[in-house]
């Protein structure tokens, strides 16, 4: 039998009911953790924001506050729900499963360990692998954009459904410029799976750090990410989706108590779930010195070293898109929509055919002084040939409807 | 059963649980919450005065611009396996990817010239 | 292979029974929900035929970006808070269940006749066969030409959604 490239060994040897336990356990697990996350990571953005504003933030649920969130949730546990009397029942029903589903799915491909034994069996602490790898996370935010779009069609609102509309084109325009950016990570690792992605960025020394990982290869690639990332799980500055002075609450306006809650988990697990695959893509995952007084077959460092940095290189990032949320005022829709298309599309699309140029030429042997320079000249022509094409600032252009 | 559809199983597993989990957190909800019905709940919210009308119609931009999206779709289904096996390929894959690329952006610059992609 | 023939017949009770909801839905939403459900059985029946990447191009194309486009379109176009009831519905449904049952015939004839006697065994070495490494090596070196061809297709696509934006 040949082995899948990437596939879980777990799986290898037929299924038992060992191997039906230790994927269920795995999934509860990881879900849990990932629901733990999202109000740790509430909590932490609050936290955050308030210091850098010179307040207290929360304090007074736990210890530092940290409780505030499952606080909050508990009380909407309580709450009534109420849905409009022109609202369409079933589809205002589906729409909270709908936005939240895929942001728990898009985490499974997410590689938060190595490979572990349990029970006997060998297993990667990652819950699917499947060979399309990445493009699970195109799939699985192009299905959360009908959570957010059927939620204000369903509620048959007028601010909700102006909300949806918006909120569904950004993430549309968004999704495209997140796959071309994600293509500058394939064209070095020749893979889609994350889990060769990974093993490719393993850690060899403190120079994998821009030797392995990919986000300097792939600067340009991890910079458009960031962004379009930033504007897919509609974080500030690009939360037009719930503009409160233009929209009240966008989409969700209409949703009430545990419902509400689910939209708002939805969205904050998406902040995790997208920075988590920013870390797998170009931060090496769960790579990462480990302890070398222990043996290197020791449970400290089988098991948590590898979610130990995986958590560290986590935790930057998120504090980074915290960073941005206190310090970035909102887009105008135009400036949004122009960004994605004219410019982070583009450029995606440079990046591509750069990278593209510089492992062709590695294959082929070309030197790289060579290579390098004149592919980035040749981008160069090209967005000088663009710009000469596109109209000039006052230059009239037909308008549209 | 081939490893394939084992691994696809774990997949299954995936959706299963996380529907139960979501399906368990609103039935909860459902079994702990009170029901006071009152009319006037269920107005639609228009920022507290009554609701005028019905509406419903989007701009035509944004029309457009789910166009252009499944256009770039497109082209990302092509893209990605060009990626994976740019390295076999060589400077052969690249020329025609890079033929392909122009042409789309010829169409993005129409697009753009046009002021499709301006929304004042 | 028995699993794989229950899952089959599962996953086609269920597309059939979506389809049968796209029809029969009084409201246009309603029927592209369901037509979601027919996309993700069909991306189902091509995971059982080991065609990996065909399937999920098949979630990320259609589930991903035509239904969206198609409620888009509904929102463009009519007032969704309206029941519509009894408007999208037709006199001829007699007609047009005959003529599904025709089509269904006349496929199930050809396809029985071309395939029928072909028993199909998977094994795990096919699956590197319907992988996106593979699809894409036979795109980029057997099928150059009809590759550069789409590009033209989908300038003419996009060409065409301009012109549609245009005022006149």
């Amino acid at each position: 039998m040949i082995p899948i490239l990437g596939a879980d060994p777990l799986f290898r040897d037929g299924i038992d009911g060992t191997v039906v336990l230790i994927v269920i356990v795995k999934t509860i697990i990881v879900f849990t953790v990932l629901l733990v996350a999202v109000m740790f990571y509430v909590w932490f953005m609050r936290k955050v924001i308030a210091d850098m504003q010179n307040r207290i933030g929360p304090q007074r649920a736990g210890p530092f506050g940290v409780l505030q969130t499952l606080a909050d949730g508990i009380k909407l546990f309580f709450k009534e729900q109420s849905s409009p009397e022109c609202a369409d029942p079933p589809v205002f029903r589906l729409a909270p499963y709908l936005a939240i589903i895929p942001a728990f799915m898009a985490f499974a491909i997410v590689p938060i360990g190595g490979l572990v034994p349990v029970a006997g069996r060998q297993t990667y602490l990652q819950l699917a692998d499947p060979g399309v790898g990445v493009l699970w996370l195109l799939m699985m935010s192009g299905i959360g954009l009908y959570g957010v779009m059927l939620a204000g069609w369903a509620s048959g609102s007028k601010y909700p459904l102006l909300g949806s509309v918006r909120a569904s084109a950004q993430l549309l325009s968004y999704e495209a410029a997140l796959g071309l950016a994600v293509v500058g990570v394939l064209v070095h690792s020749g893979s889609l799976s994350t889990r060769t992605i990974v093993d490719q960025q393993a850690w060899t020394g403190i120079g994998s750090i821009v030797s392995q990982w990919y986000w300097l290869p792939a600067i340009g690639a991890f910079v458009i990410f960031c962004i379009s990332a930033i504007a897919e799980t509609n974080h500030p500055p690009f939360d037009l989706v719930e503009a409160e002075q233009e929209l009240v609450g966008g989409f969700h306006t209409e949703y009430t108590g545990i419902r509400f809650a689910i939209f708002f988990l939805a969205e904050f697990m998406n902040v995790i779930t997208m920075s988590a695959i920013a870390v797998t893509l170009f931060l090496g995952g769960p790579a990462g010195p480990a302890l070398g007084f222990l043996a290197a077959d020791s449970w400290v460092n089988v098991w948590v070293m590898p979610v130990f940095w995986f958590t560290v290189k986590l935790l930057v990032l998120l504090y980074a898109t915290v960073w941005i949320r206190a310090t970035l005022p909102r887009l105008r829709y135009d400036q949004l929509m122009a960004l994605g298309w004219k410019y982070l599309i583009e450029l995606a699309f440079l990046w591509a055919m750069i990278s593209g140029v510089v492992v062709v030429g590695a294959r082929e042997g070309w030197n790289r002084w060579v290579t390098v320079p004149a592919a980035v000249a040749g981008a160069g022509i090209v967005l000088a040939v663009l710009w000469a094409c596109l109209p000039r600032r006052g230059e009239p252009v037909e308008e549209i409807r | 059963m081939t490893e394939f559809y084992r691994s696809y199983l774990a997949v299954a597993v995936l959706i299963l649980a996380a529907i139960g989990m979501v399906g368990f957190m609103l039935g909860l909800g459902r079994l702990i919450r009170p029901v006071r019905a009152q009319e006037q709940k269920y107005i639609p919210y228009e920022a507290g005065s009554d609701p005028t009308g019905t509406f419903g119609q989007s701009n035509v931009r944004y029309y457009v611009f789910a166009l252009l999206f499944v256009i770039f779709d497109v082209e990302a289904v092509f893209i990605f396996p060009w990626a994976v096996n740019l390295e076999s390929l060589g400077w052969f894959g690249l020329v025609e990817m890079t033929i392909f690329v122009v042409v789309l952006t010829l169409g993005l610059v129409y697009a753009w010239r046009k002021g499709v992609l301006r929304w004042a | 292979m028995w699993e794989q023939q229950v899952a089959f017949w599962v996953i086609a009770v269920a597309m059939a029974g979506a389809a049968i909801g796209v029809v029969r839905a009084n409201n246009v939403v309603h029927a592209a929900l369901f037509l979601i459900v027919v996309f993700a059985g069909s991306a189902a029946q091509y995971i059982l035929l080991l065609a990996e990447f065909v399937a999920w191009v098949q979630v990320l194309i259609y589930i991903g970006a035509i239904i969206v486009l198609f409620l888009f379109g509904v929102m463009l176009t009519r007032a969704p808070m309206r029941e519509e009831r009894g408007k999208l519905d037709n006199s001829q449904r007699l007609a047009s269940a005959v003529v599904a049952l025709f089509l269904f015939g006349v496929l199930a004839v050809f396809l029985i006749d071309a395939f029928g006697g072909t028993e199909l065994r998977f094994r795990d070495s096919m699956v590197e066969v319907g992988s996106a490494a593979s699809v894409g090596d036979s795109i980029f070196r057997q099928f150059v030409i009809p590759f550069e061809v789409v590009s033209m297709l989908l300038l003419a696509a996009l060409v065409g959604a301009v012109a549609l934006a245009r005022r006149d």
